[in-house]
C-alpha cells in the first residue's frame, strides 16, 4: 500500500496544511514492514530519518551499558519518533524496536527540511510535537531522579501484599503507576530492579515478596 | 483453566494493536472485535497491557508473600 496525500494529512507534523501544498510529498516517503522484536534505530546511530507508525506499536527505549532497558515511550499508529536526530545532530539518542508486526514509513531529513522551509505550519507543528516530547522526557527524568519510585513500589506492595475478604488484593502497573505518582514504564522498571536485587519474584499474575526485611527498608517503614 | 489477561469489551475501540504483540496467540481479532483464547503459553509480558490506549486489558497481579 502507498502512501497517500490522505495519510499525510492525518499526521500531525501536516495537520493544517492544505492538501494541494502536499502534492509530490508522498513520492519522498518509504515504507517497509518489521517483524515482531526487529530493531529500526539503534541507539547511537547516524539515523536521519522521521519515521511514523503505520500499523502496529514501536517500542522506544534506552540501554545502560549492563543491559538493563528503560521504556521511554510506546509510539502507535500516525504517531512519529526519531524526531530529536532528525532536527538535531542526526544521531538517534534512543532504540525503536517492533513490539509486535508492524509496517514505519518515513522521509530522510533532506527532504522534510526543505519542505518545512516553503510550509511554516510544518514547522509549527514540528516544534510543538518536539515540545511535547521533551516534557515528557523531563517528567521522565524528573521521576527517576527525584522521586524515590523504588521506594514508593515497595511501600505499594507491602500495603497490599495481605489478604482482604475476598483473597489477594490485584494490581495492574498502570494502577501502581498512578498510586506512585509515576509512569508505567517506571514502575516496570522498579519492579525488574527489585526482582534483580533478589527481593521479589515477578512470576505469572503473581508478584512474590521474597525479602520483606529489605523491602520495608526501601519503603522506608521501618 | 489458565489464568488469562482481564478484557474490557466495553471499552476496547477494535485497534488490534494488542493482538500484534501478543506473544503466545492468546489474542485473536474476530470481526473488528478482540477476543480472548485460553493458553497455557501465556507468560503474563504484559504487552497487550503495555500499548492498549483505552485501558480495555489489564493483567493484574496478586502481590504475595513467600512461604519459605
Amino acid at each position: 500500500m502507498s502512501i497517500t496525500i490522505e495519510n499525510l494529512a492525518k499526521l500531525r507534523h501536516f495537520a493544517g496544511v492544505e492538501n494541494d501544498r502536499l502534492a509530490g510529498l508522498p513520492q519522498l516517503f518509504n515504507q517497509k514492514p518489521f517483524v515482531k522484536g526487529q530493531t529500526i534505530v539503534s541507539e547511537g546511530d547516524k539515523q536521519e530519518n522521521l519515521y511514523f507508525v503505520n500499523a502496529g506499536v514501536v517500542k522506544i527505549f534506552k540501554t545502560s551499558s549492563e543491559g538493563k532497558e528503560q521504556i521511554i515511550i510506546i509510539v502507535r499508529p500516525g504517531e512519529s519518533f526519531n524526531d530529536i536526530a532528525v532536527f538535531g545532530s542526526g544521531y538517534s539518542p534512543y532504540s525503536a524496536q517492533a513490539l509486535g508486526n508492524i509496517v514505519i514509513y518515513w522521509i530522510h531529513k533532506n527532504d522534510l527540511l526543505p519542505f518545512m522551509e516553503k510550509n511554516w505550519k510544518v514547522a509549527r507543528n514540528a516544534l510543538a510535537i518536539v515540545s511535547e516530547q521533551e516534557r515528557m522526557l523531563l517528567t521522565l527524568i524528573e521521576d527517576l531522579s527525584f522521586k524515590n519510585v523504588t521506594g514508593r513500589v515497595a511501600k505499594i506492595l507491602l500495603q497490599n501484599s495481605e489478604p482482604g475478604p475476598d483473597g489477594f488484593q490485584k494490581l495492574t502497573q498502570y494502577e501502581m503507576a498512578a498510586m506512585a505518582g509515576t509512569a508505567r514504564e517506571v514502575v516496570g522498571r522498579s519492579l525488574k530492579s527489585l526482582e534483580e536485587n533478589g527481593v521479589i519474584s515477578l512470576e505469572r499474575h503473581r508478584i512474590v515478596i521474597k525479602n520483606k526485611e529489605l523491602l520495608t527498608q526501601l519503603a522506608g517503614l521501618n | 483453566m489458565p489464568v488469562m489477561p482481564i478484557f474490557d469489551q466495553a471499552k476496547c475501540d477494535g485497534c488490534g494493536l494488542c493482538v500484534t504483540v501478543c506473544r503466545c496467540g492468546a489474542l485473536v481479532m474476530t470481526e473488528k472485535m478482540v477476543a480472548i483464547i485460553q493458553v497455557d503459553s501465556c507468560g503474563w509480558c504484559t504487552d497487550c497491557e503495555l500499548v492498549c490506549a483505552t485501558g480495555a486489558l489489564q493483567c493484574p497481579f496478586e502481590i504475595v508473600m513467600s512461604e519459605g
